[in-house]
Parts: structure tokens; C-alpha cells; sequence
């Protein structure tokens, strides 16, 4: 049992150095520009504007059933106006950055895990080394930039599309009119409630990129090995993303 | 020059180099043949510094491999092109984008890479493949597409990793020709890895076999084949016992 501990720990304290190890090559690779400037593009492409219609749908639904349930729990209690404020509130502080995170931990995380475990079983990062590139300057940088940059602009398209279907819910099913709600969306909207939510997201994606990378990049085992690490990428993003919410919860608000 | 000296290298317990030593002169090609799992490609990595030794070093124009830093292993990859066994092509670019991705890294202009990439296809007889998908081709194209990206490097060295392992006959001679036709057209020191008799015959200028983590015999094909040593004979006789 203690032996057990004990095996555990040392692995648990390995893990976090060879994570600060792949962060600070990923930092010193950070001045190799020629390399991931033309890349970047590409990827804030692929992560970004391909993420965007999951994104948007999870958004829409999130915005209806905040809408409905804060009538429900309003009604005969708190003026109905404040529909606007809990959509709004909810949508910028919390539901909006972390469900997109959560949807695009599956999403991009997975898909950068695959991706680069492919690569590094079918020994294409070796190949990538022996051509003189730096494997963390080509693939990694990229990815991370590319997710810390696009995540704050896909869940401001989310939080916008989450408030937008709570207003024409509002409308459409609880007889609230548009200055109602927009009275609500108002009443205790501060300018954090958005950079919050942004600064949020961003850790979000640069999470979720640096999860991909170093699961994929430590892939052994051929296909098998390939589907473990996606796997991985996905849990250890998702666990990631709620422990950083609640951290920026506690230290922001 | 290439040097392994008192190369020690264990995985996970298992110890596969123990004191790994051959010199690799200038223009020759130098093939390492043993047993499957006998070290042949660990000792070939340690080359381009893929993998760090335990003990021992590679040295390399005079250099220690596992001494230098990022920058220092950069420029002497750069110097060196490295056909890897299943040719390891990158699958989501074409042909030529493949043979591309390092002549730019070597800061060349597009003229020059669009020329160096059509000379390289057309030395491994693939002229006009350029625009299809590695996923497109045979397992004996995809060998030549490695071996057209590594010489279109022009490099002082080209390392072969078991370069017919899985094709047929007559596709591996056509490769053993490439390798020969690569030497005397480029003049590059190679060291190849292989338990394909046949093709360490042909490509060979010597041979070393690799037993228990050590050279157990090197010579030219002509002493290796005329070898009294028990162990390289069963080996390159392939009898079981």
C-alpha cells in the first residue's frame, strides 16, 4: 500500500516535470519565428473557424433553456426582467467559456492528440527533427498560439449566440418584451463580466493545446497507443478546464 | 567522419548497445546487419542525436553528438539525410511538399528547391509524382519518395534504415541500385542498416555485425562472406541453428 504511494508520487511528480520541461522548450522555441509565424495561420484557421459551428450550436440551446429555466425559477418571485440578467450574466461569466471549452476539449484536443501521435508512432516528429526543424517550434508552438488567440473569439461568438436565442425565447415564449430584456441584460453588467470570461477561455485553449501536444507528442504503441492518448486528452482537458474555472473564480471574482 | 565510441544504451532495463564501436570513414558505405532488436537503428539515432546515449558517444566531424545544444544539432542535421524504415513521409502533404520541407529549412530559394526536388524525383525514377499523396503510392514508391527527400538535401551523409525491409525481390534490388547510384552520383558517406543480405552485398563497401550490443566482426562483403566466426555465419547463412 505504501509502496503503492510511494510509486505513485514519484510518478505524479515526474509528469509535472517533464510538463515544465515541454513548457519551457515550447517557450525557448517560441523565438524561432520563421518557423511557426507562417503556420500560425492555419492552425488559428483549423481551431477557430472550424470549431465554430459546434461552438454555436452548444451556445444557441445553452441561451433557450437559460432563458426558460430562469422564468421558471423567477416567476411569482423576481421581476421577469431579470431573464435578461441571468441569461446574460451566466452566459459571459460562466456557461459560455466553459461548455465551449468542455465541447472543444473533444474537439480540438483530441483531434491535436491524434494528430501528433500518429505522427510520432509512424516516426514523422523524428523525420521532422532530422530535417533540422525543431518539432516544438513546428507543431507545437502553432497549435498552442492558435488556441490561446481563437478560443476568447469563439466563445464571444458563443456568449453573443447564447444571449441572442435567450432574448428570442424571452420573446417568443414569455411574453418578455426587448427592453425588458434589455433592461435585465443591463442592470448588473459590468465591463469584467466580458474580460473574464475571455481571460477565461484563453487559459482554456491554451490548456487544451498543451494537453493535446505533450499526450500526443509522449504517444507510444502504434494505434492502440494513438486511441489511449486521445482518450487521455480529452479527460485530462475536460479536468483542466473546471479546475482553472474554479481557480479563476477564486482569484478574479 | 563518423565514430561510435564505447556506445552504451539500455531501455527500460534492457540493455541493448554495451561499448558499440566503428568508425565510418569518409565516402564509404558502412552496412550494420545483426538480429532484429539487436540495436542496429538505436545505434543508427544516435547519429542525428534522436536518442541520447547512456555512456560513450557518437562523433561526428569531430564533433560529440550528445554534447551539442539545440543550435549545434540543427547545423549537423543539416549536413545529414536520414531514410527511415517504413520512410516515414509526412501523410498530409504531397510528394514534393515532402522533399520542400527541408530545402526550406536550409533557407533556399524557390527556384532552386522547385530544381533540387525535380533532380531528386527523377534520380529515384518518380519524375512526376510530385503532386500525388504519400497515402497514393506503393510501399516501394514511398521508400524512394524517403530516399529522393533525403538526397535532395545534397548531404554529407545519408543514413538508411532498413531501406528494403518489406518489399519484394525485385523492388528491393531497385532500391539496392538507388543506394548505389546515390553514392556514386552524390559521393556521400552512408551507413545503412539491414539483416537483407543481399542488399548489404551490394550497397556495402563494409560490413559490421552487430552482436550483443557490440561489433562482433567488420570487413569487406568479400571477408564477411568468407568469415569463419560461428556467429556471423549462422547469420548471414540464415540457418536456425
Amino acid at each position: 500500500m505504501i509502496q503503492a504511494i510511494g510509486r505513485r508520487s514519484i510518478a505524479a511528480i515526474e509528469a509535472v516535470g517533464r510538463v515544465g520541461h515541454f513548457v519551457m522548450d515550447m517557450t525557448r522555441a517560441l523565438s524561432d519565428l520563421g518557423v511557426w509565424a507562417r503556420l500560425l495561420i492555419g492552425q488559428m484557421r483549423r481551431i477557430g473557424v472550424d470549431s465554430l459551428p459546434v461552438a454555436l450550436f452548444i451556445a444557441a440551446f445553452t441561451g433557450v433553456v437559460l432563458a426558460l429555466q430562469a422564468s421558471y425559477t423567477f416567476t411569482g418571485a423576481v421581476p421577469l426582467y431579470f431573464v435578461g440578467t441571468l441569461v446574460g450574466k451566466t452566459m459571459m461569466l460562466e456557461l459560455g467559456p466553459v461548455l465551449t471549452g468542455l465541447a472543444l476539449a473533444g474537439r480540438v484536443g483530441a483531434s491535436m492528440a491524434a494528430e501528433l501521435g500518429t505522427m510520432k508512432v509512424t516516426e514523422q516528429v523524428d523525420a521532422l527533427e532530422t530535417l533540422a526543424y525543431d518539432p516544438q517550434s513546428y507543431l507545437v508552438v502553432p497549435r498552442v498560439l492558435a488556441a490561446t488567440l481563437m478560443f476568447p473569439v469563439i466563445v464571444a461568438f458563443a456568449i453573443a449566440t447564447g444571449i441572442v436565442t435567450g432574448w428570442l425565447t424571452s420573446l417568443a415564449l414569455l411574453d418578455l418584451s426587448t427592453p425588458d430584456f434589455l433592461k435585465g441584460l443591463k442592470l448588473f453588467y459590468l465591463f469584467k463580466d466580458i474580460w473574464f470570461g475571455l481571460l477565461k477561455s484563453a487559459s482554456f485553449g491554451c490548456t487544451i493545446a498543451l494537453v493535446g501536444c505533450i499526450v500526443g507528442l509522449s504517444t507510444r504503441g502504434g494505434a492502440e497507443g494513438v486511441g489511449r492518448s486521445t482518450t487521455r486528452a480529452v479527460v485530462y482537458s475536460a479536468i483542466f478546464i473546471l479546475v482553472l474555472d474554479a481557480f479563476w473564480a477564486v482569484v478574479l471574482l | 567522419m563518423i565514430e561510435f565510441q564505447d556506445l552504451y544504451k539500455a531501455f527500460d532495463g534492457k540493455q541493448v548497445l554495451r561499448g558499440f564501436e566503428l568508425k565510418i570513414r569518409d565516402a564509404e558505405t558502412v552496412v550494420i546487419i545483426g538480429y532484429s532488436g539487436s540495436g542496429k537503428s538505436v545505434a543508427l539515432k544516435h547519429i542525428v542525436g534522436l536518442l541520447h546515449p547512456d555512456a560513450g558517444d557518437v562523433i561526428v566531424d569531430g564533433q560529440a553528438v550528445s554534447t551539442l545544444d539545440r543550435g549545434g544539432l540543427t547545423q549537423l542535421r543539416q549536413g545529414i539525410g536520414y531514410v527511415f524504415q517504413f520512410a516515414a513521409l509526412f501523410d498530409s502533404m504531397s510528394v514534393a511538399e515532402n522533399l520542400e520541407l527541408g530545402l526550406r529549412r536550409r533557407g533556399l530559394g524557390d527556384e532552386e528547391i522547385e530544381e533540387r526536388v525535380r533532380e531528386a524525383l527523377a534520380l529515384v525514377d518518380l519524375s512526376g509524382t510530385g503532386d500525388r499523396m504519400p497515402a497514393e503510392l506503393s510501399g516501394g514508391m514511398r521508400k524512394r519518395v524517403g530516399i529522393a527527400r533525403a538526397i535532395a538535401l545534397r548531404p554529407r551523409y545519408i543514413l538508411y534504415d532498413e531501406p528494403t525491409t518489406g518489399l519484394d525481390p525485385v523492388t528491393s534490388a531497385v532500391i539496392d541500385r538507388l543506394m548505389v547510384r546515390t553514392r556514386e552520383h552524390l559521393r556521400v558517406t552512408g551507413v545503412m542498416v539491414t539483416h537483407d543480405m543481399r542488399s548489404a552485398y551490394t550497397v556495402g563497401d563494409r560490413i559490421a555485425m552487430l552482436y550483443e550490443g557490440r561489433v562482433r566482426q567488420v570487413g569487406t562483403p568479400e571477408e564477411i562472406q568468407q568469415t569463419e566466426d560461428p556467429v556471423v555465419r549462422q547469420f548471414i547463412e540464415g540457418r536456425p541453428e
